[in-house]
């Protein structure tokens, strides 16, 4: 209950005030900062985006204005209420979806609905009314006897948002509601929100999407607790405004070209993005000559082209500041990358693999007419493509589409219910065991040990795949070396900050010096300045050689792949490298689509084709 | 759709979040079997298992005999071993085969019948048998002790009165066993076990389910609504109080209908009694949940605190009377200690009021302070 002597000015338009916000994890040695000295204001009626990658804090600083969390230090003014002292008052004023809804899954669409309402306090003749409201919103009107454990990620997330919406709050906390979702239904979710935004409502929306940031009316970005900056996404990406360029370069050559970009002073970073090389300059630097990128190489075009800068550079540049003013570099790149012109086995031999033995471009996987069944569940429906050696190939599509089934058939893990699969010319129904020798494979778990050291990682893996004795320590002792784990090698692998879990899980991965590379969603919700010397990695084996195979739903790492698959519901619903997809939805209107829209037409595309 | 005033405080409101929690829950409950497993079948099978296993008569001891002087009356005695149900002899050539049998486990006990044993027999001194016992069991072996020293002195008052003179017997004792004239062991081990599969269901059905709502990120969305931490802990005490109830029901019932365990007590008491125990025990299934928030780990936990002190601390298996006194003490920290005791009593000697009174107030402080704990730990609040 608000009194309006409790209301001061300043919460007439700021909805959230926090200074000096500092809370802690765990204790002793294992002890963790999750915030400090946060400062932040949030103002009523806006969308604001909270972003950062895992662990930044995005969870730790909503749970605190929803009153779950208190702050060790710092003042914390939620709604004119002090929540560091009063949170229960509240309640019932803030509402928070948290990362899994909050739904349960054993109860129908209706059924958590009048559990909410009952929560609440909804009167019951006011519920009709609010009900019809909230499924006009969101869609689910067909499906209110549904149990939510059976409704696809993007229903899920619908039904939690009306569920926090049964008493419409005046904060509204949604905690990185869009990861696992299909475009479409993320499309959808945004719309609601912006709905509601003008209903009058303040919401903060977490995420670990740059894409997303963009939309916000304001945008906090977090990283490693603290506030790194704050303000109109606009405003944040003007600094780094004519400092986005382009360079359209041969496929063959476009990883080299990014890798070279790297080592050019004044180039704060480079990526690969389709059929482009696209480079993100210091304050006050002309872009180079694009012969310093591939010299030698002909039909270059003359200039670099000037690109839309992207909240992501904001973020980049934001972040290499940082780096410069602490004097450390703790992510930064290997400097070896940069070194120029690698071709075939010298490359082999940097990324230390053996020679591929002849660089044939056949197909290392074929899928044909791939189908696993699950009871009456279609997981994967009749699905066909082929990978060729040296190429990064992607599968793309939202939690629960088929990509893991997929996966899982490939690694010789889940025989298919009918279909045909070869990796490396070998049957996966007839002779597994013997394919799963020559692939590496890294979940998004990354699946260490965590109360072993580095080392010992290290060990047992090259054990589990077979090496021994001399050769076994000579490849970990490779692993520490190429992976700049060696300092670290005897550190238990809990305690390592997440993109040294990253590197360390890679590294095991490819001790039995693999053809193949199975990747599980490697970066998702790691800080992109990590993503990108993962990317930096995985191009180096490519080159060299290895076939790398990756799913994922993070649409930007979709444009690092040479081609990409999608997958819907169980369907391949296209294929094709980034650009080719991209072009097939490049109208008069639409000159520049992101793989984003191009997904989202895609899926609009099968549903009216294929209609629940 | 613009922001409400929220309305938390009236009784009404009240009432609806309860109604509302109790609903889900109760969907929930029937919706997923493994509660209803808990409370109806596991009863079950722990008190078949146990029932039928578990007994602490002695029946059919292996009894070796070496007699090293066979007559009529070695004959008559070792016949009369033979006719009861608690041996099965076995004539042996020698002491020393006796003894074999004995370390290898053959035999639980050895009866020595001397050359003289006839001539003796006559003896105002008495005619003395050697009994040798495998003391590493040592309930059988006092139970062998007792068996034997009882069947001598039948079969001598037997031969005293086949023959019509009065044997020299200053005294004899007459037993007579209260509340368990037939001795059953069954009949104090069944009550005994119910408390200890009740102290496991109640710890179990709600150390899961608070668990359960902390691991699939249910309780987070819980805790941000109006809903106070009475309700929220009323929600999850009232379902699995009725279902606990309904296993106690199960149990009571199977030990009179099949076990044939007499019931001398009054139900109404037995039902307040179960009542405060199974508050204790699903109390301490709350602050169990509340407190490790992971299903396996609360699991774990329930069967590590609850059951097994129960099992070997509260006086179902071993006299608590018997134990040393700092283990004594401890057993007051044991709920089934309380609840044994009732159970014990309303089955085999009826409403014996010195008995049940304290310990029905012991379980009611238990229950108590097990909720009151739960209460003050569970906060609005994640950490």
């Amino acid at each position: 209950m608000s009194s309006a002597a409790e209301v001061v000015s300043a919460s007439e338009t700021l909805a959230v005030e926090a200074t000096g916000i500092r809370k802690s994890f765990g204790a002793g040695e294992t002890r963790v900062l999750a915030l400090h000295e946060f400062d932040t204001t949030i103002r009523r009626g806006r969308i604001t985006g909270l972003v950062g990658p895992d662990g930044a804090g995005k969870t730790t600083f909503l749970r605190m204005i929803a009153g779950l969390l208190l702050p060790e230090a710092g003042e914390l003014s939620v709604l004119g209420v002090d929540a560091t002292r009063d949170p229960e008052r509240l309640r019932g004023r803030v509402g928070y979806m948290p990362q899994r809804f909050g739904l349960y899954e054993d109860l129908t669409v209706a059924e958590n609905l009048d559990l909410y309402a009952d929560l609440h306090g909804l009167p019951i003749d006011e519920r009709e009314a609010r009900y019809a409201e909230l499924m006009e919103f969101t869609g689910l009107d067909a499906f209110r006897s549904r149990l939510a454990g059976r409704l696809s990620g993007g229903m899920k997330q619908k039904l939690g948002l009306a569920c926090t919406l049964v008493h419409p709050p005046e904060l509204l906390l949604l905690d990185e509601p869009s990861v696992g979702v299909d475009p479409v239904s993320r499309r959808e979710l945004w719309q609601i929100v912006v709905r509601l935004s003008g209903g009058g409502m303040t919401v903060v929306w977490s995420t670990a999407y740059q894409d997303e940031a963009e939309r916000c009316s304001e945008v906090i970005v977090l990283y490693e607790g603290q506030r790194l900056a704050e303000g109109r996404p606009a405003d944040l990406i003007d600094p780094v405004r004519g400092r986005a360029f382009g360079l359209p370069v041969s496929p063959a050559d476009r990883r080299r070209a990014a890798r070279r970009a790297k080592s050019i002073p004044g180039i704060l970073d480079a990526v690969v993005q389709g059929r482009t090389v696209r480079i993100l300059l210091a304050e006050g630097v002309s872009p180079p000559d694009p012969s310093e990128l591939l010299p030698g190489a002909d039909d270059l075009p003359e200039h670099f082209t000037p690109a839309l800068p992207r909240f992501e550079d904001a973020f980049v540049a934001l972040l290499r500041e940082r780096e410069e003013s602490d004097g450390s570099a703790r992510e930064s790149i290997d400097p070896e990358h940069g070194e120029p012109s690698k071709e075939g086995d010298e490359a082999r031999a940097e990324a230390g693999m053996a020679p591929a033995g002849g660089t044939t471009r056949s197909d290392v996987i074929e899928i044909r007419h791939l189908t696993r069944v699950f009871g009456d569940f279609r997981a994967v429906d009749d699905v066909t493509f082929s990978v060729a050696r040296g190429e990064i190939f992607g599968l793309l599509g939202p939690n629960g589409a088929g990509k893991s089934t997929t996966f899982r058939m490939l690694c010789g893990l889940l025989p298919p219910t009918s279909g045909e699969a070869r990796v490396l010319g070998i049957d996966l129904r007839r002779s597994a065991p013997r394919a799963r020798a020559r692939i590496g494979y890294m979940s998004q778990k990354f699946s260490l040990y965590g109360v072993l050291n580095v080392r010992q990682n290290l060990r047992f893996f090259g054990g589990a795949y077979g090496l021994m004795g001399a050769h076994r320590e000579a490849r970990i002792d490779w692993a520490l070396d190429a992976f700049e784990l060696r300092e670290l090698a005897g550190r238990t692998s809990e305690d390592l900050p997440l993109g040294y879990k990253q590197r360390l899980a890679l590294a095991a991965a490819l001790l039995h010096e693999p053809e193949i590379l199975f990747l599980d969603e490697p970066t998702s919700g790691v800080a992109p300045l990590t993503r990108r010397e993962f990317w930096d990695r995985i191009n180096a084996l490519a080159e060299s050689g290895v076939t790398v195979l990756v799913t994922t739903h993070f649409l930007d790492e979709a444009e690092y792949c040479d081609r990409v698959g999608i997958i819907y519901r169980g369907h391949l619903i296209a294929l094709g490298s980034p650009d080719e997809l991209k072009d097939r939805y490049r109208r008069p209107g639409e000159p520049d689509p992101t793989l984003d829209d191009t997904f989202v037409a895609l899926i609009e595309a099968h549903q009216r084709e294929h209609p629940e | 759709m613009s922001p409400v005033p929220p309305k938390t405080r009236s009784s009404g409101s009240r009432r609806m979040r309860l109604r509302g929690l109790l609903r889900k829950e109760a969907l929930q409950i029937l919706r997923d079997p493994s509660s209803i497993a808990i409370a109806f079948v596991m009863p079950l099978i722990l008190l078949l298992l146990f029932g039928y296993g578990i007994s602490l008569d002695a029946k059919r001891i292996p009894v070796d005999f070496v007699v090293e002087n066979p007559t009529a009356e070695t004959a008559s005695f070792e016949a009369s071993f033979g006719n009861s149900p608690y041996f099965i002899p076995h004539r042996v050539p020698d002491r020393q085969t006796a003894e074999d049998d004995l370390v290898a486990g053959r035999a639980s006990a050895v009866i020595v019948l001397r050359s003289d044993f006839s001539r003796r027999l006559h003896d105002p001194r008495g005619a003395p048998i050697q009994l040798l016992v495998n003391g590493t069991d040592a309930n059988t072996a006092r139970l062998a002790t007792g068996y034997v020293d009882g069947a001598w002195q039948a079969w001598l008052t037997q031969l005293a009165r086949d023959r019509g003179v009065d044997l020299v017997a200053p005294v004899t004792i007459e037993q007579r066993i209260w509340f368990n004239a037939a001795v059953r062991s069954r009949n104090f081990l069944v009550p005994g076990l119910i408390a200890i599969i009740m102290t496991l269901i109640g710890a179990l059905l709600t150390a899961l389910v608070i668990a359960r709502e902390w691991e699939r990120g249910t309780m987070e969305a819980l805790l941000v609504t109006p809903v106070s931490t009475t309700e929220l802990l009323l929600g999850k005490l009232i379902p699995y109080f009725v279902l606990g109830m309904g296993g106690m029901i199960l149990s009571v019932a199977m030990a009179i209908l099949l076990f044939d365990v007499p019931f001398r007590g009054s139900f109404p008491v037995l039902t307040i009694a179960s009542a405060l125990f199974l508050l204790a025990a699903l109390g301490m299934g709350l602050l169990i949940s509340t407190i490790s928030k992971n299903q396996f780990v609360a699991g774990q936990i329930a069967i590590i605190v609850t059951f097994l002190p129960a099992f070997i601390l509260s006086g179902f298996l071993f006299d608590i009377q018997s134990m040393p006194p700092i283990v004594q003490w401890i057993t007051h920290v044991i709920a089934a200690r309380y609840f044994v005791a009732i159970l014990q009593t309303s089955f085999l000697a009826g409403n014996v009021w010195s008995i049940i009174l304290p310990n029905a107030v012991a379980l009611a402080v238990m229950a108590s302070f097990f909720l009151g704990l739960t209460k003050h730990k569970t906060l609005k609040r994640l950490e």
